[in-house]
Formats: structure tokens, C-alpha cells, sequence
């Protein structure tokens, strides 16, 4: 039987790297977000390379009306589900306009925590599915450049922790993914990018998380020492740095 | 859109360019840029020279809108992004018994760059380019228009091997065509000399075939070669050979003349005199050179060139003397080829003609310049004309002359494109949109 999986952000080049490498299994996808002209497109696109079944559906994260009918596309049964959903607006643009604080944490945190909420019920029921929740590295420390999303990240991160906690025990399973720096659009352009990773990368390394259990896995495997490190910097000294 | 500054080039690796780079995931992304900041539309970057370069301006990267969006299995139609990979494209239809219609050497090349350049493959005889091959294509114009482009219309004409200068390329339909299986049959035999090769080619029945000559033979072996001829077929898919990647950047003498006579001599004989039939995975047969990743790092840091054109069928003699210079030179590298066309070609500033076409790769050097400048001028002479593809040589003058109908084809471009938004480095050199 082909797994049904839920892609929560799926237009992100991450979420489509994933829907490639679920099709090939003859996964049933249904990819979820706002843009449905591009999901529609990454929905054909999989069913040509296998998928049995992909549809595309409205989610917005911050509008919890969507949320029933993202479930409702699943079907019955067992459904697992990945969720990409983030945005990371700039510092200083957050620095000057602190209502974007709202949004930020909506799109990282609480929308995906409501809509992850609908399906851990489904996997309790079930007794069984797995749940891909994307943090960040920011989320390990807050720094200057980004501590408003690295906030919701970190947040998302004890979200994931504790979910697996309580899903663990029905027979379910989270995964906490922490990319380093990715190449997609979000970090297009960006200064300060090194070793950044190729989204298929980021695919194939969740992909074997999954298929062992793995409870969080920093991809590329390396950003685990660094941000070991970099958490163990006393908060005096890292106070003044610039990193 | 954010822009990356980035340094890039062509194939060759001769000329550079340094720009701002968007690279857009999405139709709505690439629809955004060219309504506020337009630019030219860049794929692979598998042309040789400047064709896909924008020195000091801005340009956008295609290769993330890459679905196939649209597959009619019964009647062999597909509708995809533009940045979709053709090697890609063949892994995804095979196995549905298709096949694209028209593949250049390279599974690397986008179907927007094979749009815009209105590729050739080694069936152009008998199936014409692959241009020839659209239902339609979408265009997103300076503006952010998107506009449904149909064959037969001025706007197709213009932008099928129109150089990215009409628009950037969204989604293309193709028609592909049947495959009786997932491997190719392929006959190889050695041929002694061009007019042995000639003849070959000319009496080969297969629908693919293609001649490798050794541009290093001179004397009576001149235009020796393997003639190679190919057609799909039925069977279990031999395991792949392994793929290789050249990591670092070749020293000078990697391709000197006496290592590539010795390879070619070695190359030629490999296949049996008798000649030999065997059969290769598909994207073997298609894409030989992309079994060693980045083989473009062999020519050395100064890269090279490739010089293609083609002639007229009865100037083939003009082609000989041109093979003999080059021979002659001992500046080819073990890459030149040898190929029959036929007339068939989708647009304005397209390539292909009825003739003759050859091919061949050499080390920039000053000494491969000035005999790239005494080839273009005997293409000129014999009527023939240059592949802006592999070009980043000629001359303005000369190319506008080989390419009869520029005036029209660049009047189209400035109708699209009136700002002049979407000029690259070649269009400027050659002083196409003038
Ligand atoms: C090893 C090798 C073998 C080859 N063999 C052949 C062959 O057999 N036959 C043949 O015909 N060619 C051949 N080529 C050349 C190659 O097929 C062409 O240069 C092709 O255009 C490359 O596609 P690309 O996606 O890399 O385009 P690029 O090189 O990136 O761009 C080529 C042109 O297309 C335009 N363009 C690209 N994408 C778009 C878009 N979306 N919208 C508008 N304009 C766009 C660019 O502006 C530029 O003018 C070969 C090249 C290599 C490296
Ligand atoms: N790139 C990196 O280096 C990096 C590093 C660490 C973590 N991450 C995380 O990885 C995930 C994927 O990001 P990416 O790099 O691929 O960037 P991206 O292309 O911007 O992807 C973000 C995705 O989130 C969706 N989204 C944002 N707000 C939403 C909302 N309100 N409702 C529904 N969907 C919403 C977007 O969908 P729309 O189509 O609707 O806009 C988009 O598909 C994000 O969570 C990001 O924080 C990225």
C-alpha cells in the first residue's frame, strides 16, 4: 500500500525535492499552501514520475478555516505529513516594524502547530504515521540577524519535541529537521551564505530520518557540531558577537 | 526578488561575465521579474561562447522551474517548464514509451535553451529541429504579459532560435516521439577517409546517425572517423557506465597535439574493423560527454572554443579544405564531429540549412583564434553559416550576412522587446538587434 503524505508548504524547493522522492515510491501527495497555480503544477508533475495520487489544496497558515480541508484531501487512513511552512523577513525590517513579529511566528509556529494539532489526532487514531516538522539552526540560539524567526523556530522545535513525546506512545513518530543554510529561495542572494546545501540533499537526508526513526537531525549532518558549539558560547561572550 | 552577484560563463569557459543573478522557483516569480526588472532568460549556460551572458547587467536563472506540468501518455504531448532538463525529460518519458523529438549532445541543455537556439540532434535528416516539434510555447514579455505563442505566427518565428530576445520562456508543448523501447541499437564503423565518411553518413538509414572524426589526421586518413548510426530498440537496459567528474581545472598540456593524435589514433581503433553493433542505454547514446561531469575543466583554465557551421550540401569540398586547415593547425582536441542536415528549421535566425555541419573544439589559444577567424571566413565564402550556440568569435558583419533574414528577425525582437531590456553579450558583440 503507498503511503499518503501531506507536504505543508510544498511550494518551497525543499517540499518539492521531497514530493520528486515520495513519487518515485508511489506516494499519494497532497501538497498544501497558497500558491495553488504552482502546487497544481508540482501535483502533475509527480504523478508523472509515480505518484499514485497528488493534489493540490489552499493552506494558509494564518488562516485556520483552511485547515480541515488540507486533512480532507488526505482521505482516510493512515497520513503522514511534512511540514515546510516559514518565512524569515529581515531583521531590520521586523527592527522597524514590529508588527511583522505577528506574522512571522503565525507562518513558523502557530499556524503549523493548529494545523499539525488536526493531524496528531489522526495519527492517534490511527496508531500509527509520522510527522516531518522543518526548524531551523536559527532556532538553536537567538542572534542578531534573525532572532525573530529564529524565536519561532526554537519554539516550533519544543513544539516537535513535545508532540513526539505524546504521539510516541500512540504509535506515531516526529522527526525535527534542522536545516543549516539550503540553497532555495529564501537564501538566494543572501550575504554571508557558506556551504549551503542542495534542497535534494535536504529531501534524501529526511527521507532516511524517517525510514529510521530518527527523532532530530540537523541536515547537512555537520551543522550539528557547530551549532553544538555554538550553543555552548557562554552568554556573556556571545552577547557582543556579531555572528 | 532578491539578485545574487555572481560570476558566470559559457561552456567554453573563454568568455565570463559578472552580473546580478535572479533565479526564480516559480511562474508567478519569473511573471514579477519581468514586470519590474526584465532581463534575459538564461538555462544551462550549455552554449559554448556569450550566447547566455549578460556582462555587468542582470539576467534569470531558469533552471528551478523544472515540472513537467502537463503529460497526455496516449498522445505523446507534454507541457513543461522551460528550465526542465532534456535529459530529464527523456528519464521521465522513456519508460512511457516516448522520447523527445530532437535531443542535442548534451542532457544538460534546458527546453528553453533548446527553444531559443532551436536545437539539432543527430535525426535532424530526417525529423528537422526542435523547434519543428511545438504546439505552442508561453512567453512572458518585458512587462510581465504572458502571451500563448502558436507556430505558424511572426512571434514564434521570431523567438524559436530568437536568442531569449522576444521573452523569457515559461512553459513549452512538445509532441514527442515513439521509442520502441529504453535502449538504443547502435551500429559503429570505421571509415578510412571523408569521402568514405560522406558516403556513410549519406547512406546510412538509421534515424540517428552522426560521424566522430579525428581533426587530427592528415593526408590520404584525412576525415577519418566513426560513423555512428542508431535506432531505439526493445531490451533489458544495460547497467550505466560509471560516471566520472574532472575536479580541477586540466594543465595546459592535457590536450597537446601529440597526446590527442594518440588518443584519437587509439579511439578510432577501438571499434573492429569489420565495425560492431551494440547496444547502450538511451542517454548513452544521446549525451556520451555528460558521462564525465564538467569535462570543460580539461581545456585549463582558459577554456576553449567550438567552432560549427555548416554548408551548403555541394560545397562539402569547402568543408574538406576547412577540415584540412584545421588538421593541418594541430590545435583540435579529440571533439569534432561530422553531420548531415537537413533543411528543416522553426525560425528567423535558426541554423540549421541543408548541408553539411562540423564540428570542433579548440584550446583558447591565439593561435585557435586566428584559425577560428580563417574558418568563419571560409564558411562565409562557401555560403555556410555559423552556430551561434558554440559561438563567441565572429564577427558582427559576418554573421549578419550568414543570417539573411537578422533584419526582420531583429525588428520582431525590438516589437517584444522595445526597451532593449533583454540584450546579452552575443546579441551586442554581433550587433544583432542593431
Ligand atoms: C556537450 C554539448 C553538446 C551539444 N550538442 C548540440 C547538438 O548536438 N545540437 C545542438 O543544436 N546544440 C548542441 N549543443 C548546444 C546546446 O544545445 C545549446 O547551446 C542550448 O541552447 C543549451 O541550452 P541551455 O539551457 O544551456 O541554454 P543557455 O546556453 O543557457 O542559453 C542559450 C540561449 O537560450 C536563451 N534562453 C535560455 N532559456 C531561455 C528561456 N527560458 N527563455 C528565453 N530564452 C532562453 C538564452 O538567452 C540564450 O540566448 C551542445 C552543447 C554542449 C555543451
Ligand atoms: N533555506 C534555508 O537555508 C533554510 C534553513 C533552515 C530552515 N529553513 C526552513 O525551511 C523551510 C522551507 O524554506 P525554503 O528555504 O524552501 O524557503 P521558501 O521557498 O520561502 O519556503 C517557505 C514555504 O513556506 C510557505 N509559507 C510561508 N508562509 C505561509 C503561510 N502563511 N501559509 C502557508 N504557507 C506559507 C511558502 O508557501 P507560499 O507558496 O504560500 O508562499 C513556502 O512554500 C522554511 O520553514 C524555512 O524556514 C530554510
Amino acid at each position: 500500500m503507498s503511503e499518503t503524505w501531506i507536504l505543508l508548504g510544498a511550494s518551497s524547493a525543499m517540499a518539492r525535492a521531497l514530493a520528486r522522492a515520495l513519487a518515485r515510491n508511489g506516494a499519494r501527495l497532497v501538497l498544501a499552501g497558497r500558491d495553488l497555480d504552482d502546487l497544481g503544477r508540482t501535483a502533475a508533475d509527480a504523478e508523472m514520475r509515480g505518484a499514485a495520487r497528488a493534489v493540490a489544496v489552499r493552506f494558509d497558515a494564518r488562516d485556520p478555516a483552511s485547515f480541515d480541508a488540507v486533512l480532507a484531501a488526505a482521505g482516510d487512513g493512515v497520513v503522514n505529513a511534512a511540514c515546510f511552512t516559514g518565512t524569515m523577513p529581515p531583521q531590520d525590517r521586523i527592527d522597524a516594524d514590529p508588527a511583522l513579529i505577528d506574522g512571522t511566528i503565525a507562518d513558523s509556529l502557530t499556524g503549523p502547530a493548529r494545523m499539525l494539532h488536526l493531524i496528531a489526532a489522526r495519527i492517534e487514531a490511527e496508531g500509527a504515521g509520522t510527522i516531518v516538522g522543518v526548524g531551523s539552526v536559527a532556532g538553536d540560539r537567538g542572534r542578531l540577524g534573525n532572532y525573530v524567526y529564529g524565536a519561532a523556530k526554537g519554539g516550533f522545535a519544543v513544539y516537535l519535541s513535545g508532540l513526539r513525546n505524546r504521539l510516541t506512545r500512540a504509535g506515531g513518530h516526529v522527526v525535527t529537521v534542522k536545516p543549516g543554510f539550503v540553497d532555495t529561495a529564501m537564501t538566494w542572494g543572501l550575504p554571508g551564505m557558506f556551504l549551503v546545501a542542495a534542497p535534494e540533499a535536504v529531501a534524501r537526508d529526511i527521507l532516511r530520518a524517517v525510514a529510521r526513526r530518527r527523532s532530530v537531525i540537523y541536515t547537512p549532518g555537520f551543522w550539528r557540531l557547530i551549532m553544538l558549539i555554538i550553543r555552548a558560547i557562554p552568554e556573556p561572550v556571545f552577547k557582543k558577537m556579531k555572528i | 526578488m532578491r539578485w545574487a552577484e555572481a560570476e558566470y560563463a559559457g561552456w567554453g569557459r573563454a568568455v565570463r561575465a559578472t552580473g546580478r543573478l535572479a533565479r526564480p522557483e516559480r511562474a508567478s516569480a519569473l511573471a514579477a521579474i519581468m514586470a519590474d526588472a526584465p532581463a534575459p532568460a538564461i538555462g544551462a549556460n550549455r552554449s559554448y561562447g556569450d550566447a547566455a551572458l549578460n556582462d555587468g547587467g542582470r539576467a534569470v536563472l531558469t533552471t528551478r522551474l523544472d515540472r513537467i506540468c502537463g503529460f497526455d501518455r496516449d498522445a505523446g504531448v507534454i507541457e513543461a517548464e522551460a528550465g526542465v532538463r532534456l535529459g530529464d525529460l527523456l528519464d521521465a518519458v522513456a519508460p512511457h514509451g516516448w522520447l523527445p523529438p530532437v535531443l542535442p549532445g548534451t542532457g544538460h541543455a534546458t527546453l528553453g535553451g533548446a527553444v531559443a537556439m532551436d536545437v539539432h540532434g543527430k535525426n535532424h535528416h530526417r525529423d528537422g529541429s526542435f523547434g519543428q516539434h511545438l504546439d505552442g510555447l508561453t512567453l512572458i514579455q518585458p512587462g510581465g504579459t504572458a502571451v500563448e505563442v502558436r507556430p505558424d505566427t511572426p512571434l514564434f518565428a521570431a523567438t524559436v532560435g530568437g536568442l531569449g530576445q522576444t521573452g523569457a520562456i515559461e512553459r513549452v508543448r512538445l509532441r514527442l516521439t515513439r521509442t520502441k523501447g529504453e535502449v538504443m541499437i547502435v551500429t559503429e564503423r570505421r571509415v578510412p577517409d571523408w569521402d568514405a565518411h560522406l558516403a556513410a553518413l549519406d547512406g546510412a538509414a538509421a534515424p540517428y546517425t552522426v560521424g566522430w572524426i579525428d581533426a587530427t589526421a592528415t593526408g590520404a586518413a584525412l576525415g577519418r572517423g566513426i560513423v555512428e548510426e542508431g535506432a531505439t530498440g526493445a531490451g533489458l537496459v544495460p547497467p550505466p557506465r560509471p560516471a566520472r567528474r574532472v575536479p580541477l581545472d586540466a594543465p595546459g598540456f592535457a590536450l597537446a597535439p601529440p597526446v590527442v593524435r594518440a588518443f584519437n589514433a587509439a579511439y578510432w581503433r577501438r571499434v573492429p574493423a569489420s565495425g560492431r553493433t551494440v547496444v547502450r542505454p538511451l542517454a548513452d547514446f544521446f549525451f556520451p560527454l555528460d558521462r564525465i561531469g564538467d569535462w570543460n575543466r580539461l581545456y585549463g583554465r582558459r577554456g576553449f572554443h567550438q567552432f560549427q557551421c555548416v554548408v551548403p550540401t555541394d560545397r562539402a569540398p569547402a568543408l574538406r579544405a576547412m577540415l584540412e586547415e584545421v588538421a593541418r593547425s594541430g590545435l583540435a582536441s579529440p571533439l569534432a564531429v561530422l553531420k548531415r542536415l537537413g533543411p528543416g528549421r522553426a525560425g528567423t535566425m535558426s541554423f540549421p540549412m541543408e548541408g553539411w555541419t562540423l564540428a570542433v573544439d579548440l584550446r583558447n589559444t591565439p593561435e585557435a583564434v586566428r584559425l577560428a577567424e580563417r574558418l568563419e571566413a571560409a564558411a562565409a565564402t562557401a555560403g555556410g553559416r555559423i552556430y551561434l550556440a558554440k559561438d563567441a568569435l565572429a564577427s558582427g558583419a559576418t554573421i549578419r550576412a550568414m543570417y539573411p533574414a537578422h533584419a526582420e528577425w531583429a525588428a520582431a525582437a525590438d516589437a517584444a522587446d522595445p526597451d532593449r531590456t533583454l540584450v546579452t553579450d552575443m546579441v551586442r558583440r554581433l550587433g544583432l538587434r542593431p
